[in-house]
């Protein structure tokens, strides 16, 4: 167990390290640079743009950018060059923001589509498991944005409720309850909208794993002397089909980071998404690089947990 | 279950070989035309592509049939099935029929002839996005499936790509996606190789896992012992027996490019603008979205409807590709 742990923190190490190579390489070697987005700007005299390549070391070749980089990273330093303020400020600030999106989805994600996919796969078959399938495909298939404006419309126009940005401009003081009421509003599409895709897909592998437990012998067994099907269902079936979403727990941290570039930008959402696409935009490599980064060693940290919990959970895995 | 009816009857002889008696494809075919919504899905894939192949056909030229590029800002805005004001346009302004099928947009072009333009942009994209992907996924794979104990240097050939394909997947995809396109030039051969690029991973595994079980197998190893070379064993044996996976990750692969590339367009780095494609023709009409909703709403049923449909046809293959599925009817 342990030696497992150890050699599998070293690999995921060893990839984090490439990873930060790689996306240094892309950014880097990609055609324009950093100091020619406003070529126009009056005041982005050669001086200016020559000081602003000394000052972030562009001036230096790439492995030894590379190594400040990581170096300013790691030590907390890394700065914004658009308003020269600390990159993980700015990230944790975003981050908050982000932070309850991310939350209400995953909650709405995993309360809606166990009983949805359970409710299905016993079902299976009949009219409810057939348009459970068809409004899963259609979840996935329809476009974010569009999905999203058609909900605005509907929000807007049936509820007169402002739903973009985080918080109505200027409600100053106005009763707790409407204040609240207000935030409540503001946060439910973007979240809704968050986890439909999540609830498609996750219910469909919930279904699809019941009815693997379902086919099994024992289940066979326990219907065949006489327990009620509520409790062969949801005790002899459901226990053993939770085994593999337990370890899904790990693989939804990346979305911490990941936060919707599309949803974010459509309501005005200051958070991770929308930051990222900004720094793309002003082409404010430390941002991209570090949320990259991050997101890398969520992405990395959540297989590991992943990988552990298979460990505890199953009985018939050891090493 | 053949086997057993035969023998069981006395006057059966071993002198002709048992073929099965229906053939790949017919079994195939059984199980398939049982699903219903997918073959309401290959319908449509095959409406749409012929509607594609027409589209590419109709509007370009140098006298197009129908003309996406024809701009009359005096009819801007007009709803579907409106018929064309033929007092203040000139004759060679004049649409097909006098009547825009699905209205205008905001400069007077039909959305009509940009919807069938569209149409193609859209398929290329994803056709072209997804055959790199399964280009590099296929060879990746069957490196990795194949080769894989031999080493270069230190780590097998097989470590050393699935570690790539490992550091590949720690990419959030559509924000690499996104930022690969934002650096680079827009342009719309840029947008289909990034998106090929970063989306073999998953083609890659499928086609490893399934070469490390079929290299073991019997006729595997008789082409081997028949001093068969490699590359023929590959292509020749192994390939046709791991290719119904990619092909069903290859049909979802393009409805999730063509969502992708809805998704860059929607955040202007789309394919850029003498094209016109399904995802760039509804963030052009959001602005309008209370004045002119059919420019939001026939893309976005239109990308539904498509995306839909290669969906239920992926899911559809790989439920009679599944020989578990086939033997229990």
């Amino acid at each position: 167990m342990l030696a497992f742990i150890s050699r599998s923190i070293i690999q995921k190490i060893i990839t984090l390290f490439f990873v930060s190579v790689v996306s240094f390489l892309i950014i880097h070697l990609a055609p324009g640079k950093p100091s020619q987005v406003d070529p126009l700007n009056p005041k982005f005299t050669p001086e200016v743009v020559e000081r602003f390549r000394k000052e972030f070391h562009l001036d230096k070749p790439l492995h030894v950018q590379y190594l400040y980089f990581y170096r300013d990273l790691f030590t907390g330093q890394t700065v914004s060059w658009k308003d020269n303020q600390s990159v993980l400020n700015k990230i944790w600030e975003r981050f908050l923001n982000s932070l309850p999106l991310f939350i209400v989805g995953t909650i709405l994600t995993w309360t809606l589509s166990f009983p949805i996919g359970i409710r299905s796969a016993i079902f299976r078959g009949h009219i409810y498991d057939r348009s459970t399938t068809f409004f899963s495909y259609l979840m996935i298939s329809i476009p974010g944005f569009f999905f999203a404006y058609i909900l605005i419309i509907f929000v807007v126009t049936r509820f007169h409720v402002p739903v973009i940005g985080m918080e109505t401009f200027g409600l100053g003081d106005a009763p707790i309850p409407h204040v609240l009421m207000d935030r409540i509003w503001h946060l439910l599409l973007p979240s809704i909208l968050g986890a439909t895709g999540g609830i498609a897909v996750l219910s469909r592998y919930v279904r699809s794993q019941m009815l693997e437990v379902e086919g099994q012998e024992y289940i066979r067994t326990a219907k065949a002397k006489g327990l009620p099907p509520e409790l062969v269902h949801y005790k002899h079936a459901l226990r053993n089909a939770l085994l593999p979403f337990v370890t899904m727990f790990g693989l939804i941290l990346p979305g911490l980071i990941g936060g919707s570039v599309i949803i974010e930008s459509i309501f005005s959402w200051p958070g991770m998404g929308r930051m990222a696409y900004e720094a793309i935009l002003a082409r404010d490599y430390p941002v991209i690089l570090t949320v990259n980064f991050v997101s890398a060693v969520l992405v990395l940290v959540g297989t590991f947990i992943s990988d552990i919990l298979y460990l505890v959970v199953d009985p018939r895995i050891r090493l | 279950m053949n086997l057993e009816k035969k023998t069981s009857q006395p006057d059966f002889q071993l002198e002709r070989p048992m073929a099965p008696k229906s053939s790949q494809i017919k079994e195939f075919w059984l199980v398939f035309s049982n699903n219903r919504l997918a073959i309401g899905g290959m319908i449509i894939f095959i409406l749409f592509f012929c509607s594609a192949l027409l589209g590419l056909f109709l509007t370009s030229g140098p006298d197009p049939i129908f003309d996406p590029a024809q701009i009359r800002l005096q009819e801007k805005l007009r709803p579907p099935l409106a018929k064309a004001n033929l007092d203040t346009l000139r004759p060679e302004e004049v649409p097909r029929m006098g009547i825009y099928f699905f209205g205008t947009d905001d400069l007077g072009r039909d959305v009509f002839a940009r919807m069938l333009q569209g149409a193609w942009v859209s398929l290329t994209v994803g056709f072209v996005a997804v055959g790199i992907a399964i280009l590099i996924g296929i060879f990746m794979g069957g490196i990795a499936g194949y080769f894989g104990q031999h080493y270069l240097g230190a780590v097998s050939i097989d470590t050393l790509i699935m570690r790539i394909v490992d550091i590949m997947l720690c990419f959030p995809s559509f924000f690499l996606i996104l930022t690969v396109v934002a650096l680079l030039p827009a342009s719309i051969y840029n947008i289909m190789i990034v998106i090929g690029l970063t989306s073999w991973m998953g083609t890659t595994r499928f086609v490893r896992a399934e070469f490390l079980s079929l290299r073991e197998q019997d006729f595997v190893v008789a082409a081997r012992a028949l001093g068969v070379n490699n590359f023929r064993i590959i292509f020749r044996h192994m390939m046709p027996n791991a290719i119904a996976p990619v092909l069903v990750s290859a049909t979802i692969g393009i409805a999730t490019a063509i969502l992708t590339e809805a998704g860059l367009s929607f955040l202007g780095f789309g394919v850029p603008p003498p094209h016109a494609t399904w995802g760039n023709i509804l963030s052009d009409g959001k602005r309008f979205i209370f004045d002119a909703p059919w420019l939001t709403f026939i893309p976005g049923i239109a990308i539904l409807i498509v995306v839909l449909s290669f969906n239920l046809f992926g899911e559809g293959l790989r439920d009679s590709l599944n020989p578990k599925l086939r033997q229990r009817r």
